[in-house]
């Protein structure tokens, strides 16, 4: 729905993302306030914001691969340990700079990406979603098993340093958030053209699409390669925040998040995809704020149930939003758009 | 006239043997279809017909047999490969992209006519947005020539079944296809639908030169736009001939028009 008043007259208008001077002013200013949040946030919501960047990124990959192009992965926590440990790996270890390292992240998760990716040739479903939870293991245990990539204590990553001087919080965020923008922009990029429809040809029917002349195995394929090379720029941002990775922070539930987050933000909207990373993330900052209070409240809980109540309350979450937002956050905020540009008369 | 050469053969299909299990659902069949005529198959329901159209775009496999497309031999080739080849098609129970719009299907289907990479398309570069906006037009224009503008930007899945159906020819047309493989285009509308989608059939072939192969039900349309047919019966070739003389064919008036001689059409 476009505000009142502009309409399209070519293709042109139709196909931009921003099309009106209205929405170029409104794009700088968030970009604006997102910037300067860096400057004045508590340290703790800056790293906070970083967080939100960083699992933006690796959803917006679950959103090519689940969301358009309908092929179910819960493994991109793992693919995220790859590109994260291409940066241990080759900028710790052997001294290359992290520059080099990001798009090469991006290229070994997504060759990862390829490799557990080939069986959706042949299977779908509930099948494939099992291949992917193996990507999961699989990965995480053959990650584990070498020396070099420090499975008891972890390995080191160096600080990004731009004129000398490695990155404070607030300058990651910065760096955070321009590579978040410049993947949405990408993922934005790839829904809005020709690979962005044959992905959504091939989840609203494959049989169709093939017929269509869509080669499937190499569709699906690429899905995979683009989904996994986005965790793999994930990986890379997380390792040069944290400076030490480990196995463990890669964990499966780590993937079921990826998965909550587009279902939250609905299915099929790269900004929706920003919106569940955002809500997910709230929702995990603040449980841990409540789990002391109910512990005070109801003593005889004990204290393993607050640490628990995290995952419950996170899987409430999801389900209230299946539930009462199918959709998604994105379609509500549309709907709620929709109602003030129509109620009264706005022009 | 006839001293007129004759016309190219667009598509040539050569002893066909298809079974499912002890099931024959093609039976040793041939015909041929001349460039830039409409051909009409007819037969009861199970004869064969969707067989025969899954075959040609390689959806099915014949046993035996070989499919020429301009004397090309498609009979091994993948279904995606055939479509790029201007091989386009509808279905007799549509098969559309039901998440998408009525642009974005016709946008989908025209995928194999774009030259930008998907890498140049996420970075949005180079030919990337010439392409978009060219193919747009494309489509644009079809949206009009089906009169389905109104309906541009709804998303197909909750659209009415008439303009379902409309849609997936435009789709098929999205392709620019050289040949057109029909499956019922009329099935389940009324009249008025009918006549419409009639139309339509007769302008792609006069206006843009396309060859059509059309399955259909519906006896008085067939007779009207076809300019010729082939009947099956049990995946056999049981007559084949102008729709006149096919009409008259006391072999196909016992199997298949019996009920509809009996009774005014
Ligand atoms: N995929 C399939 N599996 C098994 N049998 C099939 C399949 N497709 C078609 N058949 C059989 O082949 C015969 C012809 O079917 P079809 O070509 O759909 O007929 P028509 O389109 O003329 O109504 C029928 O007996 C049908 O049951
Ligand atoms: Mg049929």
């Amino acid at each position: 729905m476009m505000p009142s008043g502009v309409f399209n007259t070519r293709p042109q208008q139709d196909m931009a993302i921003v099309r009106t001077r209205a929405q170029w002013l409104l794009l700088a200013a968030a970009l604006i306030f997102l910037v300067t949040l860096g400057l004045y946030l508590p340290q703790e919501w800056v790293v906070w914001l970083i967080m939100v960047g960083i699992y933006t990124v690796a959803a917006l990959g679950i959103h090519i691969m689940t969301g358009l192009c309908g092929q179910f992965s819960m493994g991109q926590a793992a693919f995220m340990a790859l590109g994260a440990y291409t940066t241990a790996f080759l900028a710790g270890s052997h001294g290359w700079s992290p520059w080099l390292t990001l798009p090469l992240s991006g290229l070994v998760a997504g060759l990862g990406g390829l490799v557990f990716g080939i069986p959706a040739l042949r299977i779908k479903g509930f099948y494939l979603v099992l291949t992917t939870i193996a990507a999961q293991f699989v990965i995480m245990w053959a990650i584990r098993q070498p020396d070099w990539l420090g499975e008891t204590y972890g390995l080191d990553v160096p600080a990004i340093s731009i004129g000398g001087a490695a990155l404070k919080d607030a300058q990651f965020w910065w760096l955070t958030l321009g590579v978040a923008a410049v993947m949405l922009f990408l993922a934005k990029n790839i829904q809005r053209t020709a690979t962005g429809r044959k992905f959504v040809a091939v989840r609203d029917n494959d049989l169709a699409a093939e017929v269509m002349g869509i080669n499937l195995f190499r569709t699906k394929l690429l899905a995979f390669f683009i989904g996994c090379f986005f965790a793999g720029i994930a990986g890379w941002l997380w390792a040069h925040h944290l400076l030490r990775i480990n196995p463990d922070l890669f964990t499966f539930s780590l993937s079921l998040w990826f998965l909550a987050m587009i279902i939250i933000g609905g299915m099929g909207s790269t900004a929706g995809v920003v919106m569940g990373a955002g809500v997910i993330m709230l929702v995990d900052k603040l449980v841990p704020r409540l789990s002391p209070v109910l512990a005070d409240a109801f003593p005889s809980l004990g204290y393993q149930i607050p640490a628990a109540l995290s995952l419950i309350l996170f899987a409430l979450v999801v389900i209230l939003f299946i539930l009462i937002e199918p959709k998604g956050l994105y379609h509500r905020l549309q709907r709620i758009k929709l109602y003030y540009r129509l109620n009264p008369f706005s022009y | 006239m006839t001293e007129q050469t004759p016309r190219p053969v667009e598509l040539k299909v050569e002893n066909l043997d298809l079974s499912f299990g002890g099931v024959k659902a093609l039976d040793s069949l041939s015909f041929e279809v001349v460039r830039g005529q409409i051909m009409g198959i007819i037969g009861p329901n199970g004869a064969g017909k969707t067989s025969t159209l899954n075959c040609i775009n390689g959806f099915y496999r014949a046993q035996h047999g070989e499919i020429y497309f301009q004397d090309k031999r498609i009979t091994r080739l993948r279904p995606d490969s055939i479509a790029k080849l201007g091989i386009s098609r509808t279905f007799q129970n549509i098969q559309l992209y039901t998440g998408l719009n009525v642009v974005d299907n016709l946008m989908a289907a025209r995928h194999f006519l774009f030259k930008s990479t998907w890498v140049e398309g996420a970075l949005y570069y180079g030919r990337t947005h010439r392409e978009e906006v060219e193919h747009r037009w494309a489509v644009e224009h079809i949206i009009d020539f089906l009169e389905l503008e109104r309906w541009r930007k709804s998303v197909v899945g909750t659209l009415p079944y008439g303009i379902r159906k409309r849609i997936d020819l435009g789709r098929a047309l999205a392709q620019e296809p050289k040949l057109l493989l029909l499956d019922e285009p009329m099935a389940g509308m009324n009249v008025e639908e009918k006549e419409d989608m009639a139309r339509f059939i007769l302008d792609v072939q006069e206006e843009k030169g396309i060859t059509i192969v059309l399955i259909e039900h519906d006896m008085g349309v067939v007779m009207d736009i076809t300019d010729k047919i082939v009947v099956l019966d049990f995946g056999r070739k049981i007559a084949e001939g102008p729709p006149d003389v096919v009409n008259k064919d006391p072999v196909v008036i016992k199997a298949y028009l019996g009920e509809q001689a009996a009774s005014p059409v």
